[in-house]
């Protein structure tokens, strides 16, 4: 039997998900866009806690910790999605429309979508979830090389959709 | 003969970052690689580093090599290039380093030497294990990042500690595909953000999986994979049969240590670090006099506590020479050590940690 959760398969399980001190609460998603900081492993690393300019997100020591978000504190900004080494920060805005959500990511890919693209949005466990509209795509300079993604979803895959699909060669 | 105050075997992080604080206490260094380039490792290191801010985290692998040469060049650091060391020998004014450059033998003297050699990946056996196309996550490494090839298009990787699951991720930013990675183990050896990211691009880790044969004439054209019991016994009727172009092999690191055996270093075995490893101080001081490890050579880790591991013998080689008296050089090593155990903490560090513990207590002249 496969078991589940990050140290077998990769991806963090829902258990796990909802331990981690680095993801608001239900009712912080309804109020506006916020960061997901899906670190669920104590690792040594703290560049998040610097990258927050609204000082939202809280390592310490030892800087194992894991980040712990203040979610009243949390601006959505995403200034910390290209800052963790780890790709392990997204930005979620469930209210984006009255229908759609707005999840924005980082992706380190070639060919990048381009705004206005219809893409094959995914998972944590890189399956199809559902077709997604290309918001922004931020090649900021400051982000060094990693690219943010936005992309528009419906509603319901707020917190399933993680990603775009990579295409594989053809 | 010509003589220095230190002379550096190795110009990846370690030995960089040694040659770094030597220069800043005033002393002398000349850092020898066997390579055309300084850098080690860090040049084909294009992720973002873990850490703290001291550790330059969040800064890709490569630009932390662009900062640490110039902080090397600044400093004056002699660098001699296309030299490989072939020897160490007793010296009455210390140690005499041997080496070849332009295919003729060479020497220089160092008060101190510091051995900065790295490490190099293990080996894994098995049918068709010499085809074309199998080779080492870090060759694959080397091949993408710093000479831009693409070593093949459908690639399986066997191993998941960082090295498997990082080099994975960068054989699809070249634009490959990585069909699947398999793993022994009951579980992933490196930090779950990294198998996320393989995960997130479709990716399939297969966990008490691995390698039964590679198939192929003339280079590798598949490979046949097995599912393994908690005791690592192939279970058969679980073989599976994947075409593919290019098995890439992470299964961990041996410390380059050629040098230190020859120059007459007592060693401990200690797998945890990657097998034998020369004694060495909480100064990174060998048995023999003058010389010290820093770096892979010194327990097989990463990028980070090399360089700190390098700036630490970098200081006590100077202490040594009478560059810094013993009340100034204390507080700089022990915020290395500060620095150094914090990345040694959590469930990736402890045995690391504890390893390094036991280093300590043997080089204390403890049982082994």
């Amino acid at each position: 039997m496969m078991k589940e959760g990050v140290k077998y398969t990769g991806v963090p399980s829902a258990e796990e998900l909802e331990q981690i001190p680095g993801i608001a609460g239900e009712a912080r998603f309804e109020e506006g866009p916020v960061a997901v900081i899906e670190c669920v492993q104590e690792i040594p690393c703290n560049p998040c806690e610097k990258a927050c300019p609204f000082g939202a997100i809280a390592v310490g020591q030892p800087i194992t910790n894991l980040p712990v978000l203040d979610e009243a504190k949390c601006t959505g900004c995403g200034s910390c999605l290209a800052k963790c080494p780890g790709l392990a920060i997204f930005l979620v805005h469930k209210n984006y429309t009255e229908a759609t959500a707005l999840v924005e990511f980082p992706f380190e890919y070639l060919p990048l979508p381009k705004a206005g693209d219809t893409v094959a949005c995914g998972g944590r466990d890189g399956a199809y979830v559902c077709d997604g509209r290309v918001v922004k795509v931020n090649q900021n300079k400051a982000f060094d090389g990693t690219t943010l993604v936005s992309v528009e979803v419906p509603k319901k895959y707020y917190m399933t959709v993680r990603t775009i699909c990579r295409k594989g060669r053809a | 003969m010509r003589k220095v105050q230190v002379i550096v075997i190795g110009a990846g992080p370690a030995g960089l970052a040694a040659c770094i604080e030597i220069a800043k206490a005033g002393g002398k260094a000349v850092l020898i690689d066997e390579n055309g380039k300084p850098g080690g490792q860090l040049f084909k290191q294009i992720h973002k580093f873990f850490g703290s801010r001291e550790h330059r985290a969040g800064v890709r692998g490569y630009n932390i090599g662009n900062q640490l040469l110039k902080e090397t060049e600044d400093l004056g650091v002699e660098v001699f290039l296309d030299s490989p060391v072939y020897g160490l020998f007793r010296h009455p004014e210390g140690i005499l380093v041997s080496y070849m450059h332009e295919g003729r033998e060479r020497g220089l003297v160092g008060e101190k030497v510091i051995l900065a050699t790295g490490a190099a990946e293990n080996a894994l056996t098995f049918p068709g294990g010499t085809l074309p196309g199998v080779m080492g996550a870090g060759c694959a490494q080397t091949m993408i990042n710093v000479n831009r090839v693409l070593p093949g298009e459908k690639i399986i990787m066997v191993g998941s500690g960082n090295v498997g699951l990082i080099v994975s991720y960068q054989l699809m930013q070249a634009g490959a595909d990585v069909l699947a990675l398999i793993e022994a183990a009951p579980s992933i050896g490196g930090y779950g953000v990294h198998a996320g990211k393989i995960r997130r691009a479709g990716v399939p880790i297969l966990v008490g999986h691995t390698i039964k044969r590679v198939i192929g004439r003339e280079q590798v054209e598949a490979v046949e994979i097995v599912a393994l019991d908690e005791k690592f016994r192939e279970i058969p009727g679980t073989e599976q049969t994947v075409a593919c172009d290019t098995v890439c092999i992470a299964v961990g690191l041996t410390p380059l240590t050629e040098l230190a055996w020859m120059a007459g270093c007592e060693f401990a075995f200690i797998p945890a670090l990657g097998g034998h490893i020369p004694i060495h101080d909480g100064d990174m001081a060998t048995t023999v006099a003058g010389l010290y490890v820093a770096g892979d050579i010194a327990g097989a880790e990463e990028a980070s506590t090399a360089m700190e591991e390098g700036r630490l013998a970098g200081i006590a080689a100077s202490e040594a020479l009478g560059l810094y008296g013993p009340a100034t050089a204390a507080p700089l090593k022990e915020a290395v050590w500060t620095r150094m155990d914090a990345l040694r903490t959590g469930p990736f560090g402890q045995k690391r940690y504890e390893a390094k513990a036991q280093m300590l207590e043997i080089a204390k002249g403890g049982k082994q």
